[in-house]
Parts: structure tokens; C-alpha cells; sequence
């Protein structure tokens, strides 16, 4: 049984727990995800690990309520217990096999869109503290449902847009990317994009644009997280591939998005189903 | 003569009923019918069935015990070998092994050994109660086991009753192994029979912690670095699904069968209180003729779809067991041999809507001895459907040996091992489907125990 230690709500409907879970938290590494289980009734859940505190044994989770089983997770409140944490899932991020100096003269941009914004967070932070502090541009329909600003400030240079204006840049992420490359003189030389599918697509087309290196994470239906069912299968250039354990990120350029999408929506609204489900990472 | 009795008839659940839910479809015995059966057993000198059986349980000898109802001396003898009867008793490919050679055999119908067997493990766990409990001296050694499958299981189990010092790791919620996520309830129930094996495991004092990845949350290295365990066994299985790589395979409502399966019996998703969703479409077809097979398309029958096998051999090369292919004939179940898939057709949104196939015909024996399947050209047809599920084998996952120094994998991904399960990192022991690839419960169980000797040797030394 996994505790739940803190609870804050971010923004309405979204969640961010703390859990116990010792083994996870020393073990977990940036870009990895982890299936919760609320109850013996509940569906696995894949969310991404948000932070890790080996020291304290806790692993950061962020959920959006969007269906049934995102709803009861995000209706545990602190003292409550997971029935299943397993983890940490799927291979960390690419940057993390940088040789140090090679990592040191990158310039790195993170794209966060919606709850896909605490998932960049450990991979930023990792950075800083090797001395690295990338750009992180993060993009909302309004400002009320931004999330993890404060968090990221601490840890890279954050850039604002929302679609209303309401705050920072007015407009969309791919619209704030082209800024800062064409007006404000930035270069970048990787990318990680995080966020909505719809958003990774087009912020990725962006990028192939600039010839920039994208890594995207990918929140694909999943039911095991271990390999054993392909429920998660993606095409990345031209290739089968399994999200759980050889992504969750992948080429940005060479994912069929739309595939991705179509999968995605398997079980959502389809009347001829059962049940409502929302088994994608639920922060993705 | 005894063995003029005809073998005794199993009671089952009427096909027309059970095509519709997920009770078990056997009933076995009861204790008068499996007397008589017992009776059958001609207790031969040289039985050929023992020859037979992959454990070499002494067959005869549990039969003579039954015959006058001594089903505790029965249950004693089956464990000598055996750590799951009441499993192998309902899963084991009986027509190939024991009952395949039984001398009754010959001229009519050998003795069931396979319902015999499991009418004495379903005995004995509805009196576990009363069978003397074994002293166990605790020896203080550690020993860490990966995966809660029949290997797993059987090596922690004899590990555990040699005074060693066990902990089974099991990356799913579920303990067991394919017998809770592969195998279908209405083969083998869960809670009557898989957890009360469980439970008997645990009984011998051996620790089960579920939600642990071995080659994430921890690894190989560790368990014996850091966590302090002075042996390993791997019994990780072979549970990575293979497509065939054939157009329209990613769209939506193909599945393989270990999705399909998982969904159905690790997360229950047939029973409505359940959160999991599963879709079975109006028709679905079933691409495969092993155990996988049957018991999805069975599955999708139970859920309400019509369903249909395409298998690219005869039904005399279907690797099921027999009972299998009998059952589910019986629920209604299509079977089309000799037909090969080349292509899933999609709607326009994405969604199947049928599967174009091929023709096969037999042609040459290959190295296996099988005859190898040939496409007659120009064969191509269509089946209408809205699902199909993918049954072709799996491999074993490679994430123990892509994380564990020094351990050797064959070119199929198989780890390597020799008889006695030592592979070749030293302390680490695997076997069960890890090590043979997709294979059967009654071999990975043995395999388990073997090991267990194995390790015990090694911590002897
Ligand atoms: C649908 C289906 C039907 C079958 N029907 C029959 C039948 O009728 N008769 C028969 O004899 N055989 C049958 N089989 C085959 C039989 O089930 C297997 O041969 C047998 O279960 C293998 O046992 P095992 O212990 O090697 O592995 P498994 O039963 O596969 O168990 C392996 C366990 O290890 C866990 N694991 C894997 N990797 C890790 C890791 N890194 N860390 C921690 N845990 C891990 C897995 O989650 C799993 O629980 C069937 C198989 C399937 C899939
Ligand atoms: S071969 Fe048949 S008759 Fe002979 S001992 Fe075995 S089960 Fe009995
Ligand atoms: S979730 Fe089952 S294989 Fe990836």
C-alpha cells in the first residue's frame, strides 16, 4: 500500500500527491513513469513521475481529472493509499546519456503544454543541477490554468503564452517557439516537448522546421507498463514501437501522430464500450 | 477386468449456457466417479505414462491410493513431484504426455490421469487444514525470486521447505503469473484454486511483494549487491507479444491476445463492477491455433462476439490441447484452417473492418517435422469484422538482460541456462519460459524445482 503524504489541488480538476514509495523514488529518473492502481477495481494508470525524493521515499504525481479513473485518483486525499505504485517505468530521457561536457554546450528548449508542465519539471531540474538552465516555454488556454510555473522558475528561464492573451505571449506554443528563435535571437539544439498530443504534433512540426532535435513523451494507452501487451504501440518512422518500455519519448519528427491519436481514443466515447476510461497518462 | 469399464465421463457445463458466462466449464469428479476411474489404472509394471509425464509423477502409485480413497497418501505422492496439481491437472496437454501414453490407450481410451490428478489437488486445498504442516529449519540464506509465474512458484516453494530464506518479486499487482493474466477463468478459477496455490506458498513463510520490476525499481544486481540475497532465480517468463507485421495492424480493435486476455482476467474487465474497458466487436477473429488462441476467442465469445479461428496449418497441426479445440467447437466457435492473414482493412475512421486472407496448402515436412504451409496465389478473400486479435507466440521481455551484467541470452532472447537452471552469471539461476521460450506450465514448474536444487547446492558449497 502506497501513502498518500501531501495533496494541493494546482488548478481546478488538476492534482498534484506525493506518495510513498521508497523503492520508486531511489530508483526513478527523469522522463520515466510509474502505474498507479487506486483499488481492486481500479484500472492501471500510467502518470509520469513529476520529482522523486529518494531521502524522503516520496515520488511527485500530477493528475487531471478527465474520466472515471482519473476522478478517483484525484478524489484520494492525504492518509489515503494507493493499492498499486509500480515503477519507475520506461527509459529515462535521452539527455541523461549526454557525456557532461557535450551536455554542458547544449542549448536546450522544453515545450510544456496544459498538465504536461510538472512532467518537464524533474527533467529541468536534473539539468540545473548539472549546469545546465534551459529554456522552458509553457502554454495555456488562460492563465488561471497555468501550473508549476513557480517550480520551473526556479530551475530554467520560463516563458508564458496562452491562446486568450491573457497572460504572457498571445498565442500558441509553435507561434512563442518561432518568436524566440526569429525575434529574440535564441538557437537552440534539442527540444523536449511535453504536453497534449495535438500540441507535441504541431510544436514538433515547428521544430523540423528549425532543424531542431525533438524528443516527445508520448501518453499512450497502456494496460501492464511492462512490455507484455502492446496496447501501447506506436509508429515511429515506419516502425512498431512499444511506449511503455522503449519510449515514452520518441523522435518527435518521426511519430505518426495521428495514429497516436486515433489509438489514444480507443475506449473514449465509443458507445459500443462499457466503460468510460481515461487510461492515457492522465498528464500527459 | 477392470479395464473393461469405459473411462468415466467428466460433467461439464452445458455449451449453449457457458458460451455465455465465465464459471468454469469442468466440474471434474466427484469422489465416486473418480474411484471408479482410479479403478481403471491397470498399475503396470513399467508404466509408460510416468515415461511420459515431464515430472515423472509416479502415476500409478497416486491412482492405487485413489482407488481405495486415500486421497491425503494420494496428495502426498503428486507432491513429490508436483507443486501445482490442481493447475496441471486442468492445463496440461495430457494427450501428449501421460494420457498419450497410457497402455489403455492402445485399443480404447486411457485412463483420465489429468481429472484424477486434479480431483486430488482440489482435495487437497479443501483440506489443507488437515495435512500435516512440514517442520521447517530455518538456514538464514537468502534467496530472491523474479516472477510469481508456475516457476517461480515451485522454486520458492521447495527453496522455502529447505529452511531458505525466500522473497518472490512480481512486476504486476496480481501473483501468479500467465495463471492469473493468461489463462482464462472458465479454465482455471482464480480465487478457488490459483490464490489458494498462492496461499500454500506463502504458508511455508515465503514473502511475495507485488509492484516491483526487476530491472527498474531494482535489479538483478542489486537484489544481490545491496539487498543482501545470496541467490537469484529468474523465472520471468516470455511475455512479449509478437505481431505479424502485416498492413492494418495498428488500427484500432486489433489487439493481441495477451492484451485482450490481460484485460479480461487480470483486470476483470468481463465483470461490469471492474473499471478496465475491453472491446470485443460484433465479430472477431482470432489469428493462431495454440492455447492463446482458443482462449481468447473464447473470451470474445463470452463477451458476445461471433467468433472465428484462422489458423495457417490443418487442424491436425493446431498446437492446442484437444480438449481445448473440442470446448470450443462446442460454443460455437468457427474454425478456418488453412488460411493465412495479409492484410487488416480499416474503416475511415480508423477502426477495423475486416481481414483480408489467403488460401494455404501443406506442402514439404520442415525441420520441425510439420509441413510447412504454402499460399495458393490468387486466393485472396475477405472476413467481415470489427476485431481481431493477434495469437502468434511471445518472446521473452528483454529487460533482465538488457540490465543484469554477465547474463547470456540466445539470438530468440532466451536466456541461457543449463539443465539445472544455472545460467551464466553466477547465483543467478532462471527457467520456466525465460529460458525455453513460450512453453508449458507443467515444464516451467519442473524447471523451477530443478533450480531450486540448483541454488541449494550452491549455497551448500
Ligand atoms: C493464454 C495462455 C494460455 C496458456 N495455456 C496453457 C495450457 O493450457 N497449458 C500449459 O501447460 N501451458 C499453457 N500456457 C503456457 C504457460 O502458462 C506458461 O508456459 C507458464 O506459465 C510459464 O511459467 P513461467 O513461470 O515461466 O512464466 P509466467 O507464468 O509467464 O510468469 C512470469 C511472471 O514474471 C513476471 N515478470 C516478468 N518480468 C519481470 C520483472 N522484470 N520483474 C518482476 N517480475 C517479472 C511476470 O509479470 C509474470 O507474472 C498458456 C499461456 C498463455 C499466455
Ligand atoms: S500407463 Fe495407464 S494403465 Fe498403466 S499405470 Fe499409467 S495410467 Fe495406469
Ligand atoms: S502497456 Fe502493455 S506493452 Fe506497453
Amino acid at each position: 500500500m502506497f501513502e498518500i503524504v501531501s495533496r494541493r489541488e494546482l488548478a481546478s480538476n488538476i492534482v498534484e500527491m506525493k506518495v510513498n514509495a521508497p523503492r520508486i523514488a531511489s530508483s526513478a529518473l527523469p522522463g520515466q513513469f510509474l502505474i498507479v492502481r487506486t483499488d481492486p477495481f481500479g484500472e492501471r494508470i500510467p502518470l509520469t513521475i513529476c520529482d522523486y525524493d529518494p531521502k524522503n521515499g516520496t515520488v511527485t504525481i500530477v493528475t487531471q481529472t478527465v474520466g472515471h479513473s482519473s476522478h478517483k485518483i484525484n478524489d484520494l486525499q492525504v492518509g489515503d493509499k494507493f493499492d498499486d505504485v509500480a515503477g519507475p517505468l520506461g527509459r529515462p530521457s535521452d539527455l541523461l546519456d549526454l557525456p557532461e561536457e557535450e551536455l554542458k554546450k547544449k542549448k536546450i528548449l522544453f515545450v510544456a503544454g496544459g498538465v504536461g508542465t510538472a512532467p518537464v519539471y524533474p527533467q529541468v531540474k536534473w539539468l540545473k543541477e548539472h549546469g545546465v538552465t534551459a529554456d522552458v516555454i509553457i502554454g495555456a488556454k488562460t492563465k488561471d490554468i497555468f501550473t508549476y510555473v513557480n517550480e520551473m522558475k526556479t530551475v530554467g528561464n520560463v516563458y508564458l503564452c496562452t491562446d486568450d492573451g491573457s497572460e504572457g505571449f498571445h498565442g500558441m506554443v509553435p507561434a512563442l517557439i518561432k518568436d524566440l528563435i526569429d525575434n529574440q535571437g535564441k538557437t537552440y539544439d534539442h527540444c523536449v516537448i511535453i504536453g497534449p498530443m495535438i500540441m507535441m504534433k504541431f510544436a514538433s512540426l515547428t521544430t523540423k522546421e528549425y532543424g531542431i532535435p525533438t524528443m516527445v513523451s508520448l501518453n499512450a494507452l497502456m494496460v501492464d507498463g511492462t512490455g507484455m501487451c502492446g496496447a501501447c504501440r506506436v509508429t515511429v518512422d515506419g516502425q512498431t514501437r512499444f511506449t511503455c518500455v522503449e519510449g515514452p519519448e520518441f523522435d518527435g519528427h518521426k511519430v505518426d501522430f495521428d495514429e497516436a491519436m486515433r489509438r489514444q481514443n480507443m475506449y473514449r466515447n465509443n458507445p459500443k464500450i462499457k466503460s468510460e476510461t481515461d487510461n492515457c497518462k492522465c498528464n500527459g | 477386468m477392470a479395464n473393461r469399464i469405459p473411462r468415466v465421463p467428466v460433467r461439464e457445463q452445458d455449451p449453449a449456457v457457458r458460451a455465455t458466462n465465465f464459471e468454469e466449464v469442468c466440474y471434474g469428479y466427484n469422489s465416486e466417479e473418480a474411484q471408479l476411474e482410479a479403478s481403471r489404472c491397470l498399475n503396470c509394471r513399467n508404466p509408460r505414462c510416468v515415461g511420459s509425464c515431464p515430472v515423472h509423477i509416479d502415476i500409478p502409485g497416486f491412482i492405487r491410493q485413489m482407488v481405495d480413497g486415500n486421497y491425503a497418501e494420494a496428495s502426498t505422492i503428486i507432491s513429490a513431484d508436483s507443486s501445482l496439481p490442481s493447475v496441471c491437472g486442468r492445463v496440461c496437454p495430457q494427450e501428449t504426455q501421460c494420457e498419450g501414453s497410457c497402455v489403455l490407450g492402445i485399443k480404447g481410451e486411457p485412463v483420465a490421469i489429468g481429472k484424477l490428478e486434479r480431483f486430488v489437488g482440489d482435495w487437497a486445498i479443501d483440506h489443507a487444514d488437515e495435512l500435516p504442516r512440514p517442520e521447517i529449519k530455518r538456514n538464514g540464506k537468502r534467496v530472491a525470486i523474479v516472477g510469481s509465474g508456475p516457476a517461480g512458484l515451485a522454486c520458492a516453494s521447495d527453496l522455502a521447505r529447505a529452511g531458505y530464506d525466500v522473497t518472490i518479486f512480481e512486476a504486476l499487482h496480481a501473483v501468479g503469473g500467465v495463471l492469473v493474466y493468461g489463462i482464462p477463468e472458465f479454465r482455471l478459477p482464480k480465487e478457488r484454486i490459483v490464490a489458494k496455490e498462492v496461499e500454500a506458498v506463502k504458508r511455508l513463510g515465503v514473502k511475495v511483494e507485488t509492484d516491483v520490476i526487476i530491472g527498474r525499481t531494482m535489479t538483478v544486481d542489486d537484489l544481490l549487491d545491496k539487498e543482501g540475497f545470496d541467490a537469484v532465480f529468474v523465472g520471468s517468463g516470455a511475455g512479449l507479444p509478437r505481431f505479424m507485421g502485416i498492413e492494418g495492424e495498428n488500427l484500432n480493435g486489433v489487439f493481441s491476445a495477451n492484451e485482450f486476455l490481460t484485460r479480461a482476467n487480470l483486470m476483470h474487465a468481463y465483470d461490469s463492477h471492474y473499471d478496465t474497458p475491453i472491446y470485443t466487436g460484433h465479430k472477431a477473429v482470432v489469428v493462431g491455433g495454440g492455447n492463446v488462441a482458443m482462449d481468447a476467442v473464447r473470451t470474445a465469445r463470452r463477451l458476445g462476439a461471433e467468433s472465428v479461428i484462422v489458423y495457417r496449418r490443418s487442424e491436425a497441426e493446431l498446437p492446442a490441447r484437444v480438449e481445448e479445440v473440442h470446448h470450443a467447437k462446442e460454443e460455437g466457435i468457427e474454425f478456418k484452417m488453412l488460411t493465412n492473414p495479409v492484410k487488416i482493412l480499416s474503416d475511415d475512421k480508423g477502426w477495423v473492418k475486416g481481414i483480408e486472407c489467403v488460401e494455404m496448402e501443406l506442402g514439404e515436412p520442415d525441420e520441425s517435422g510439420r509441413r510447412s504451409p504454402i499460399v495458393k496465389e490468387g486466393s485472396n478473400f475477405t472476413i467481415d469484422c470489427d476485431v481481431v486479435i493477434m495469437a502468434l507466440g511471445t518472446s521473452p521481455n528483454p529487460l533482465i538482460k538488457s540490465t543484469t551484467k554477465g547474463l547470456d541470452t540466445t539470438r530468440r532472447g532466451c536466456i541461457v541456462a543449463d539443465e539445472e537452471g544455472r545460467t551464466t552469471r553466477k547465483g543467478v539461476f532462471a527457467g520456466g519460459d525465460a529460458v525455453t521460450g513460450a512453453a508449458t506450465v507443467i515444464l516451467a514448474m519442473g524447471a523451477g524445482r530443478k533450480a531450486a536444487k540448483a541454488i541449494q547446492e550452491y549455497l551448500s558449497e
